[in-house]
């Protein structure tokens, strides 16, 4: 029993959420792959609930003043900058 | 014709002495090197410079080693055929009509060819153990937090370590000696459940401090308990069955006792995996946005339009493909369905290892239930292609260490057994593994 069905709409919409542009023809693609994909993710309704006890502990370390990247290290790799900042688009 | 093992070939000389002085290695690209670019093999990242090195690099430079290279991978190790690289796919050294195995394919076919003597990869769901069996030779993926992760470039980072790719079981292990540790830098690797005694004040410590991991590959199996996990056969090629089920007569033929085990939530551990995975990418991946580094979308609209730009432009097919779908496994009205599913079939997973391996000292399986595709064979299917990894990805979601060694050859085509050992088990699936070797 399956109910699940992914268009054109829900492709766009998720790529839209994940800011990722895509071509026509590769949201028709998408809409088909995901609804196979999707029925096969299905199976994991049998899964019981199960009880998991994470079996991890904080580190923690003293809150001191260490060496870290320069300004322009940290500056290197963006294709444009200003006054030692990162140059963005327009936020609106 | 080259084998396309390598994105950037850049020898990165060391000053010092030490176990690997006379080495090679092949470091993947998606493993920060100070100077020398690191793609992940994404287009997003073609001219990107990392200013630091990761953390296993520094202990290589330590170490003496000669790094020879970058080495080809699936986009952001998203893949397990080392096609979806946006620099073109791997041979396998072995048969070049076919796929190396991935996303560590140019890792494992280097070393295969002759191209390094060892060579780093990350494994988040078997990208070391894969192409390792692909290309008939060793790779480990050690227990979650041996091995620092700090300079990888993250896919899904609850999953995935670094591990040693090399010719012999020896060899790979030694390189793991020298990778593993302690780092102040990646607070997952342990420092907390190392040793029975602990230091010399009875303080625990990581796990790897007084660990010799390529002493333990001594060959010596004489009573050792084999689980062969029965459920992993079923949908396995029969050639790959019969290669996996000599090389467990001559492991028997040693002195080792063999069990069947059974695991059942393992029929879940793909769907499971797939979407754990898919999701922290699609968080992971947010980062590349074309403003701090990566390919720009421009200054042309607003910002949303603009880093949308910039990564239908530098992200392939496959990474678009998980990007969606883990934003939609986690988006609101089916966060409970998929998510939440997806990490209760996980803590089962665990449970069903930790079972199994009360009656056996390592686990057995065959690494890939297939042999290695014709290139170009299996791109247009997605979901056949995640099937391939239905006996790898379970140990990624039980945190615990495999090995995979070569088996034995199918059609002039590697086979890989894989070995699962318990948590920070490594030198028991080493010495399983030196002696199927034998």
């Amino acid at each position: 029993m399956s109910e699940t069905s992914v268009d054109a709409e829900e492709v766009e919409h998720v790529a839209e959420l994940a800011r990722v542009d895509l071509a026509d023809d590769e949201v028709d693609a998408f809409a088909a792959q995901f609804a196979e994909i999707l029925e096969y993710f299905e199976a994991l309704d049998e899964v019981p609930e199960v009880e998991s006890d994470a079996d991890l502990v904080n580190v923690m370390r003293p809150d001191e003043v260490e060496e870290s990247l320069d300004q322009e290290e940290a500056l290197g790799n963006a294709a444009e900058t200003e006054d030692g900042f990162f140059k963005g688009p327009r936020v609106s | 014709m080259s084998l396309n093992a390598f994105i950037t070939e850049e020898t990165i000389e060391s000053d010092d002495e030490g176990p690997l002085s006379e080495k090679t290695v092949a470091v993947k690209d998606n493993i920060s090197t100070e100077g020398v670019r690191t793609t992940c093999g994404s287009a997003m990242l073609e001219s990107y410079v990392p200013p630091y090195d990761a953390t296993v690099v520094e202990r290589l430079k330590d170490a003496g080693a000669t790094i020879v290279g970058k080495a080809n991978m699936d986009e952001f190790g998203m893949g397990g055929t080392t096609e979806t690289s946006a620099y073109g796919p791997v041979k396998n050294p072995v048969d070049e009509a076919h796929v190396p195995g991935g996303s560590s394919g140019g890792s494992a076919a280097a070393v295969a060819a002759g191209e390094a003597d060892l060579a780093l990869g990350s494994d988040t769901g078997g990208s070391v153990r894969n192409p390792a069996a692909f290309c008939g030779v060793v790779g480990i993926k050690p227990t979650y937090g041996l091995v620092s992760r700090y300079g990888l470039v993250a896919y899904a980072n609850s999953l995935e370590q670094i591990g040693p790719i090399a010719n012999t079981v020896e060899d790979a292990a030694a390189l793991l000696d020298v990778v593993s540790g302690p780092d102040p830098r990646d607070s997952t690797t342990r420092f907390d459940v190392g040793g029975d005694e602990g230091d010399s004040e009875g303080e625990p410590v990581h796990p790897a401090t007084d660990s010799n991991y390529a002493a333990a590959a001594d060959g010596d199996v004489d009573g050792t308990t084999i689980g062969v996990v029965t459920d992993l056969l079923d949908g396995a090629d029969e050639r790959v069955v019969e290669t996996f089920e000599a090389a467990l007569d001559d492991l028997r033929a040693q002195g080792a006792e063999t069990v069947e085990v059974s695991l059942d939530s393992v029929e879940h551990a793909v769907q499971a995996y797939y979407v754990i995975a898919m999701s922290e990418a699609s968080s992971n991946l947010a980062r590349f946005d074309g403003v701090r580094y990566g390919k720009s979308g421009g200054y042309e609209g607003n910002w949303n339009d603009a880093f949308a730009r910039a990564r239908e432009e530098g992200f392939g097919e496959e990474v678009k493909r998980r990007i969606l779908l883990g934003t939609y496994a986690l988006s609101a009205g089916y966060h409970d369905k998929y998510y939440k599913k997806a990490q209760d079939a996980r803590a089962w997973v665990k449970h069903d290892f930790d079972d199994a391996l009360e009656e056996a000292d390592v686990l057995a399986t065959p690494t890939m239930p297939v042999l290695p595709p014709e290139l170009g064979e299996s791109l247009d299917d997605p979901l056949q292609l995640y099937l391939m990894d239905a006996n790898t990805v379970p140990v990624n979601l039980a945190n615990l260490p495999a090995i995979s060694v070569p088996a034995g050859e199918v059609d002039g085509l590697p086979v890989g057994l894989q070995l699962i050992g318990p948590k920070f088990g490594e030198e028991a699936i080493v010495r399983a593994a030196s002696a199927v070797e034998e």
